[in-house]
């Protein structure tokens, strides 16, 4: 008989591990599932063990709270590390979480809970330009990452480019770490919450001081500029940056000698688990479905709650509070005694306006569009060009799902995570809730090796 | 005002608005969606001949297998795939056990379509990559592959440039809501843009043509009957030859139970993920991903190419085949209604039937005999319920 | 002592080796395949299967996929994913066809 939990958690990021941690001190039976070999998700990514870093807190804010509670959880709830989650099922008031454990052997392996807290963050939301599939081009998240977990800079001569305030955390710890950043190209306009009367004093301290670790650097920080092109043969040469106008479309371009872009236009939340148990969508400010939730991080079904950026777009902070929100709730619908916390909920509420001011100091405006070519690869993975979306939309194909069926952007290995986004917006609508059954790849002999003998018992061997 | 309202932008749609044109007449195709974007957008794209039994089915099967044929030959660019991936790769029926050859053969006689049989010994000639231990099967030739969103697109798109300007139009985003009437007889549709006078309307879509059906007052019986398609990662080339099938699809694809059935339907793609069949349930429009459906289909194929165990799946979704109660589609005039057409109910072999549908359809449009039997198909064969 | 361990005043356990296609490639236990590749200056150990165009790290956290990598004879393992393991054989290119494929086209 298999164990069922009071609550799976699917994330240990922020949003995860305080929800998990909540959840288990008011009695839960708790176990938190994770894809990478070590906690922290994306913000608090750390290098591996073996580098024994002293001072891993160099490369984060907040490292320390975030090691305690995972110290604090580790003894109180089952954790499964490289245990990667392809699919949720609800059934008989019981969610099924199927994974697959181990980074290369995946082996299956399916965890039972009553509850389900869906912490699975973000990716970066990449735009496409001529050349973006260019090997030394990364996405400002994939920069970050190889040094937070890796400690590896992602180049020596490097351009940082998008838009958002995350720019700067990329650019500051690639200067830090003995990069050349030679400079980074905010799309919209610089400090674009700085003049907004919800800043918050702490979050504006953090962006100056990154702003001042660039000026130790000499870094430059420009406002309104984008790299618009990437050239090279088999790898990343040179850059074209382009002044923006307000609308984004190119107004002067210069070339910038470079072996590496890190490149992002703010985030995606990672859906796919809530949207296979059709959990209820909202649009976010910039048009984006997230998680629709309740103020205890209910989602419209029963049992499944969600934290951090699967609910909206809006950073570590913001993300730990809603697990610890969601972590309360699960344990009040599960009959814990769990006196309310209305400064928890303010807190929220503050964090969570903070980030919507955000998202609407850093939009996204439509002349990206004016970057593409009609040879620029839209979708990465299945290689579609500009022209053939439009080809697609003359035939008939009116919305992004059927130019996928036409012209497959989104029909491969991503299956759209990375040019989801731009599709949309090249169609002209928001992008619609992902639908995606198999959130991981699957090998056939594993999604075979459970299901029962075919009825009519053939038996067929297995040495072909 | 145009000859013909076509709705639904499907691969039959698509079809009846090319034959039309063709023959002469001003079509124009509305689909509430975008092109494609019903069934067709979830088949795999089978033209087969293989599975169906000896009767009015497997007439339309092979007129329309030929018709395909033309159509890819007369693609554009000149190119054998008619820019809809078209592939005359040949279907491979196997057989697990001595007693299911037999019947499989008996009935690879009873078709009188062209097919070779296959020992045993000689199925790894076919597919080198099929499990050992099979008793054999069943080679037809005559079974081919399109990818069916493409040919809907393109067959609309080619019946556009080729057949007088403005001939054929396509408006996607218009719903149906009712039928313009001159007495009994149909003389237009109303939608969600405005009313279209037409001198004639062909109902071809697909599982929701009962709906359309019904908003002319006849009963056309046309329920969803639910499948799953599990799709690969890509693969550097082609692990499989042919569409190769277990011989208990022909069995499901007749089958009239309600419960789930599924049956081993495996092929390459040219786009390189390998697709894999097929489940067949009546649960309504339910969307909801049944994980050991999937695991039953995953099960199957391996079964089948054991070496398929090491891809993975990277995708899977599920679609709606529009299916009548005696598993025949619905193609002529309704004889209740003058003026509409039905085109619809090919339960999962629209792709493959939808040339000779559009072909027929056209006939009859062009007020020309039509060159095979449609009494099997006629609209009013169901017995008219109240609904 | 390189930039980032001085940041974070690492005091890294002795490397070991991966080949990749033959070539020794130095790796801090730990470290992802890819990371160690990227590391050691190779950008690219893929190419695309229309355009031939050669892919690396991007997303570099296991969603895009263009790090596709093959260890060990397993194919199609995202590089930035898979921890490396002392002696692993890291082959670039093309994904091994199962043995007997068929080759029609």
């Amino acid at each position: 008989m298999t164990r069922i939990h009071d609550l799976a958690v699917v994330g240990a990021g922020p949003a995860g591990v305080a929800g998990a941690l909540t959840a288990a001190l008011a009695g839960l039976d708790v176990v938190l599932v994770d894809g990478a070999g070590r906690p922290g998700g994306q913000y608090f990514r750390r290098p591996a063990e073996g580098f024994h870093a002293a001072r891993p807190g160099a490369l984060h804010h907040g490292l320390d709270r975030f090691t305690r509670q995972w110290e604090a959880l580790r003894e109180r709830a089952e954790v499964l590390l490289s245990t990667r989650v392809w699919a949720v099922e609800r059934a008989d008031g019981a969610i099924t979480v199927r994974c697959l454990e181990g980074d290369r052997e995946e082996r299956p392996r399916t965890v039972t809970a009553r509850g389900l807290l869906v912490a699975t963050g973000a990716h970066d939301r990449p735009l496409p330009f001529p050349g973006w599939d260019l090997p030394g081009v990364l996405t400002a998240g994939g920069a970050q990452a190889l040094l937070k977990g890796d400690l590896v800079v992602a180049g020596r001569r490097v351009v940082v480019a998008g838009t958002g305030p995350f720019l700067l955390p990329v650019a500051a710890g690639l200067a830090d770490a003995g990069a050349q950043v030679l400079g980074v190209h905010e799309a919209n306009r610089r400090f674009g919450l700085a003049r907004h009367p919800l800043l918050a004093a702490g979050r504006a301290a953090e962006a100056l001081g990154y702003a001042a670790r660039l000026a130790r650097h000499r870094v430059p920080y420009s406002g309104r500029e984008a790299v618009i092109a990437a050239h090279g043969e088999t790898a990343l040469t040179h850059v074209t940056v382009a002044s923006l106008d307000a609308a984004w479309r190119p107004l002067s371009t210069r070339t910038v000698e470079c072996d590496t872009l890190a490149c992002g236009y703010g985030f995606v939340p990672q859906l796919d688990l809530p949207l296979q148990l059709d959990c209820a969508t909202r649009r976010d400010p910039d048009g984006g479905p997230v998680v629709a939730v309740d103020a205890g991080m209910r989602t419209s079904v029963p049992g499944v709650y969600a934290a951090g950026e699967a609910t909206g777009v809006g950073g570590a902070a913001l993300a730990e509070v809603e697990g610890r929100i969601a972590g309360r709730a699960a344990a009040a619908d599960l009959g814990r005694p769990t006196p309310p916390d209305p400064a928890l909920s303010r807190r929220r509420d503050r964090l969570a306006a903070f980030a919507r001011a955000l998202q609407g100091a850093y939009p996204l405006r439509p002349g990206w569009q004016d970057w593409l070519r009609d040879d620029t690869l839209v979708c990465r993975c299945e290689e579609v060009p500009l022209s053939a979306v439009r080809e697609a939309q003359a035939m008939g194909a009116v919305d992004a799902r059927s130019v996928k069926l036409l012209a497959r952007p989104g029909m491969g290995w991503c299956q759209g995570r990375m040019c989801g986004y731009a599709v949309a917006c090249l169609v002209g609508e928001d992008p619609a809730p992902p639908r995606r059954p198999i959130a991981q790849p699957v090998r056939l002999g594993d999604l075979a090796a459970r299901a029962r003998p075919a009825p009519d018992g053939r038996k067929t061997s297995s040495e072909g | 005002m145009p000859d013909v309202v076509v709705v639904g932008a499907g691969v039959v749609g698509a079809a009846c608005a090319y034959y039309a044109a063709r023959a002469g007449l001003d079509v124009l195709v509305v689909d509430r969606g975008a092109v494609a974007g019903g069934t067709t957008g979830a088949g795999e794209g089978n033209v087969l001949v293989s599975d169906k039994g000896p009767g009015p089915e497997l007439d339309l099967a092979l007129l329309s297998n030929r018709l395909w044929r033309d159509l890819a030959a007369d693609g554009p660019d000149g190119g054998p795939d008619g820019g809809f991936e078209f592939e005359a790769k040949g279907g491979l029926v196997v057989a697990e056990t001595d007693e299911v050859l037999e019947a499989l053969t008996g009935l690879a006689g009873e078709q009188g379509v062209e097919c070779v049989a296959v020992a045993a010994g000689e199925l790894g000639d076919y597919e080198p990559h099929l499990a050992k231990g099979l008793a054999g099967g069943v080679f037809y030739p005559h079974d081919a592959q399109v990818q069916p969103m493409l040919a809907a697109a393109r067959l609309i798109r080619r019946g556009a440039e080729r057949f007088g300007h403005g001939a054929l139009m396509l408006r996607t985003g218009v719903t149906v809501t009712g039928f313009l009437r001159d007495g009994d007889r149909v003389t237009g549709v109303t939608t969600s843009c405005g009313d279209i006078l037409a001198g004639a309307v062909v109902n071809a879509a697909g599982t929701w043509g009962g709906e359309i059906a019904a908003l002319a007052g006849v009963r056309v019986p046309i329920l969803p009957r639910r499948g799953f398609i599990l799709v690969t990662e890509p693969l550097a080339g082609p692990l499989i030859r042919h569409k190769v099938y277990t011989a208990g699809y022909v069995t499901a694809v007749a089958s009239d139970s309600e419960g789930l059935e599924t049956s081993a339907v495996v092929e390459s793609t040219p786009s390189g993920p390998v697709l894999i069949g097929a489940s067949r349930e009546r649960v309504g429009f339910d969307r909801t991903i049944s994980v050991p459906v999937l695991e039953r289909l995953a099960r199957q194929a391996v079964e089948l190419f054991p070496a398929l165990a090491a891809y993975r799946v990277i995708r899977a979704y599920c679609g709606f085949r529009p299916y009548c109660p005696d598993h025949l589609p619905v193609i002529g005039e309704d004889p209740r209604v003058p003026g509409l057409y039905h085109a619809c109910g090919h339960e999962g072999a629209g792709i493959g039937l939808a040339p000779a549908t559009g072909h027929l359809i056209a006939r009859l449009l062009a007020g020309l005999d039509p060159d095979l039997d449609l009494a099997p198909f006629s609209p009013d064969r169901f017995p008219q319920e109240a609904s | 002592m390189s930039g980032p361990y001085r940041l974070v005043r690492a005091r890294p356990e002795p490397e070991f080796e991966i080949s990749v296609d033959g070539a020794p490639v130095a790796v801090v236990p730990g470290q992802s395949v890819g990371a160690a590749m990227h590391g050691a200056g190779i950008r690219s150990w893929r190419t695309t299967r229309f355009g031939g165009r050669p892919r690396g790290l991007y997303c570099g956290i296991g969603v895009c996929f263009d790090c596709l990598v093959t260890v060990n004879g397993v194919p199609s393992l995202r590089a930035c994913l898979t921890e490396a393991r002392p002696g692993d054989l890291v082959t670039t290119g093309e994904a091994p066809a199962p043995s007997g494929a068929g080759g029609e086209r």
